[in-house]
């Protein structure tokens, strides 16, 4: 069906971290000279697989066959020499170095006295950057380039290892559109000389526009593969969601009460300049599900973050059943009702050295005291009880919370959470990175939640999950509110063009024309 | 995936778990292991006399050593204690002696008890003051605390032009006497130290674990950032775990002076050492998050028996550096060690429970 060669095979490749399962018996072709795209949703396993490929990670199962030989990759070095470079979604770059210094990491210049010749590699590294036209000097220092810049340089890092086999993982979600423009210069360049491109974005219009083979990952595996010439967005959607259409809990049609939650011009600067959260104003009712849809960096965490008062520079007002909330503290927006799930488990979701019932009552201890006493009776009480309300998989609640798998751990979050009481319940991203079964334990029970008089507000990037759980949609792009939608009236479309609302020269109409 | 545990070096979770518990009391085996090595091969180690002088040294470390517990557990260090019982030595032996001189031709002396509350007031100022450039200031622990180092002892230097305020025995019609009854004072036969240490670990140890600042506390050391979110006030939390140590600290001072009845500027210099080894010993890990109070008295006994063991054998305080040395590196070892083993065995009852 092409006229690339086969570059790079997976066969049979699985990856199983302990408790989950990241990717299941996964086939994958990698081509010559070809644009390979890679698309799913979030914690479908995209990254997994590529670090799998760039000898990050190790398969648990599987074969790789580099050329048709079999190869085994110790190390991301090890990858590196047989030819295979990685652009990562993270940037891995030493802000206290300069450009050419990053560029040139672990394979510095030397002169013959094993000293570093800075001169060479800052002349080598220049040219690399010239065919990026970003305007970055290779004296400079890392930390002192913008998010984008840094993004091209990572990628100028990339190009400049001449590896037959190029990664990106999201090379565009901090690119301005310019920018962009310049990276697909660069890719089809690339292309020109047989370089093997796996390109991983979000943004179905980049890839319809760059991919020539498209590889479709959901739950870790692989649900299609096809020349791109042949697919559209319809195709790729489908793709990604399934038709076995996930276990959303069905809305029970109880009706929204009262607003019981307002937010007034919520702003909050960027260190780099600009609004990170741009005069947000919205307003929840009791037993509401107002999701809020958004791209990576849209603003949306930022938004919880200011809500929940962890920014002493966010400025605006929010008010709790019509009150304002002057408290500026977490602490204390706590107490008045307020509760988030972050997005990051490990970070900042959970303390994973404490047990499971430790985690669990950590942000609730004052209900538990007397005087200054926690008292063990009530707390174990409230610990067997949430275990059991949200059907907590731990065989003993002193088990450490490292112990479980992700969904339990998310369980465990959201425990903590429900357990201060609160009346406005933030979730920010709560569905990524766990399984089917637990995905929908925690929509039913946001579905019951909102029944029993929460105002939920929730940010995801899933189309799915906003558009089967909201009453009302929020889209969110560069910090601003781009879009507000009933429920009957939302479409995929809508969504997708609001999403992208000042976020360069993608022509909307492309997605209109679908639906 | 289930192949791996089996092909792990243990036979069965049962004895890997068994090896677990042994590695868990492995201080508390230490320190059976020294008690029961110097009462064979020290004369009149086991004699009262002995055992009551050897608490005695082993309280001055087991108070520092607490105060450094909560310290580490939040994930910082505090390296000024030894300077702080140094200048609350001070501060208690120039109140005794020369009372507050009020420039206006008075002078207010104080009795011992209101010496001894000032002292410890000054303590937990200084505690706080580490807690306030760490907390407000953004300084690092060990940076922080390292300068207060410096100044607390130059002050205490000062406050004497290094001298060493001698004879503290006070004077009866300015009711400054009784200074000596805190190191040398006995109750129901035992030295006052030694209550006040029961005391306080009992309460430290009480904090630890049935309140919500002692909950808080290792929930910091555990994940900062977690913390916050969840509504714990970090700042307080940090700011009262250094105005602990401070309040230790100043404990110590205060029964130095009392037990000489005279306060030198150079006491306590390198103690913070001892206090870390004997946190570090008991359990505390350095990366914070985890450690108790019994642990760490505990690995107070085991460095004070040990250093004090060595002693009545007549080994050279030289090996004795050595020992100690060993000793400290060797628990660090199995602590990790045992970390390793501790998920392993929970791996395996993970894949047991499919």
């Amino acid at each position: 069906m092409s006229d690339h060669d086969v570059i790079l095979k997976l066969e049979d490749v699985s990856k199983v971290y302990s408790g989950t399962v990241a990717v299941k018996r996964a086939n994958f072709e990698v081509r010559k000279g070809a644009v390979n795209v890679l698309v799913g949703e979030n914690g479908a396993g995209k990254s997994t697989l590529m670090k799998i490929i760039a000898g990050v990670e190790r398969p648990t199962a599987g074969r790789i066959l580099l050329e048709g030989e079999e190869v085994s990759f110790s190390s991301s070095a090890d990858a590196v020499n047989r030819g295979i470079g990685m652009v990562f979604q993270e940037l891995n770059l030493f802000g206290n170095l300069t450009v050419a210094e990053n560029i040139f990491a672990t394979r510095e210049i030397t002169n013959r006295f094993r000293k570093i010749d800075r001169k060479q590699q800052e002349r080598r590294a220049a040219q690399f950057l010239e065919r990026l036209q970003a305007g970055i000097r290779p004296d400079m220092l890392v930390e002192d380039l913008r998010i984008g810049q840094q993004q091209l340089v990572e990628i100028a890092k990339a190009v400049s290892l001449d590896a037959r086999i190029l990664i990106m993982d999201e090379p565009t979600s901090a690119l301005s559109s310019a920018e962009v423009e310049i990276l697909f210069k660069v890719i089809a360049d690339l292309k020109a000389r047989g370089v093997a491109i796996v390109y991983i974005s979000h943004r179905l219009e980049e890839l319809i526009r760059i991919g020539d083979y498209i590889t479709v990952l959901r739950d870790g595996q692989i649900t299609g593969q096809e020349e791109m010439r042949n697919v559209d967005t319809r195709w790729i959607v489908r793709q990604m969601i399934g038709s076995d259409a996930k276990d959303f809990a069905k809305a029970d049609g109880h009706v929204p009460g009262e607003e019981i939650f307002r937010t007034h011009d919520i702003c909050l600067p960027r260190a780099t300049g600009g609004l990170a959260v741009d005069h947000v104003s919205l307003s929840l009712r009791a037993g509401e599900i107002l999701g809020i849809y958004g791209l990576m960096g849209a603003g949306r965490s930022e938004l919880f973050d200011c809500i929940m008062g962890r920014h002493g520079q966010a400025t605006g007002a929010i008010f709790i059943s019509g009150k304002q909330v002057k408290e500026r503290d977490t602490t204390r927006r706590i107490r008045r009702g307020l509760a988030l799930i972050p997005e990051d488990r490990q970070r900042e979701g959970l303390v994973s050295i404490l047990s499971v019932a430790s985690n669990l009552t950590l942000a609730s201890l004052s209900r538990f005291v007397r005087l200054f006493h926690i008292r063990g009776g009530p707390e174990r009480q409230a610990v067997v009880q949430m275990v059991r309300e949200l059907a907590i998989k731990v065989a003993d609640p002193a088990q450490e919370v490292s112990s479980l798998s992700g969904g339990n751990q998310q369980k465990v979050v959201i425990g903590k959470a429900l357990l201060t009481g609160p009346k406005v319940l933030l979730m920010d991203e709560p569905s990524r990175g766990i399984d089917v079964g637990a995905k929908a334990d925690v929509f039913r029970t946001m579905r019951k939640l909102s029944r029993d008089g929460l105002g939920i507000l929730f940010a995801t990037s899933d189309l799915d999950e906003v558009m089967a759980l909201s009453d009302r949609i929020a889209v969110m792009s560069n910090g601003k509110l781009t879009g507000m939608f009933d429920r009957a009236e939302a479409t995929e479309a809508a969504l997708v063009a609001a999403s992208a609302l000042g976020h360069g020269p993608v022509p909307h109409t492309e997605y209109t024309a679908h639906d | 995936m289930t192949d791996i545990p089996a092909k792990a070096a243990i036979p069965s979770a049962s004895s890997g778990s068994l090896l677990l518990t042994l590695m868990k009391a492995r201080t508390f085996i230490a320190l059976i292991a020294v008690l029961v090595f110097f009462s064979i091969a020290a004369p009149n180690f086991l004699s009262t006399a002995n055992l009551i002088l050897m608490s005695k040294h082993v309280a001055l470390n087991a108070f520092l050593a607490m105060g450094m517990t909560f310290v580490i557990i939040t994930g910082g260090i505090d390296l000024s204690v030894g300077s702080i019982v140094g200048l609350c030595g001070m501060v208690a032996g120039y109140l005794v002696l020369n009372g507050i001189d009020l420039q206006i031709g008075y002078t207010i002396y104080f009795n011992v008890v209101e010496i001894a509350l000032i002292t410890l007031a000054v303590g937990i100022l200084i505690g706080a003051v580490n807690g306030l450039l760490i907390t407000r200031l953004n300084v690092a622990p060990f940076i922080a605390t390292l300068g207060v180092l410096y100044v607390a002892r130059g002050l205490a230097l000062l406050s004497s032009d290094g001298r060493t305020f001698p004879n503290l025995v006070g004077k009866p019609e300015l009711g400054t006497t009784g200074f000596g009854f805190l190191g040398a004072g006995r109750l129901l036969g035992l030295p006052v130290a030694i209550w006040i240490l029961i005391l306080v670990a009992l309460a430290a140890a009480y904090l630890a674990k049935y309140t919500p600042l002692g909950r808080h506390i290792f929930a910091v050391g555990g994940n900062e950032r977690a913390s916050r979110i969840s509504g714990v006030r970090v700042n307080t939390v940090k700011m009262f775990v250094y105005m602990f140590s401070g309040f230790c600290a100043a404990i110590v001072g205060l029964i130095i002076s009392s037990e000489l009845m005279a306060s030198h500027p150079a006491t306590g210099e390198s103690f913070e050492l001892n206090a870390i080894a004997a946190a570090v010993l008991g359990g505390t890990s350095m990366s914070g998050g985890r450690g108790t109070i019994g642990g760490t008295i505990v690995g107070a006994f085991v460095i004070g028996i040990l250093s004090d063991g060595l002693v009545m054998m007549g080994v050279s305080s030289f090996w004795q550096m050595v020992i100690k040395g060993l000793v400290i590196i060797v628990a660090v070892v199995v602590d990790q060690a045992q970390r390793r083993l501790q998920s392993r065995v929970t791996l395996m009852q993970m894949a047991k429970a499919g």
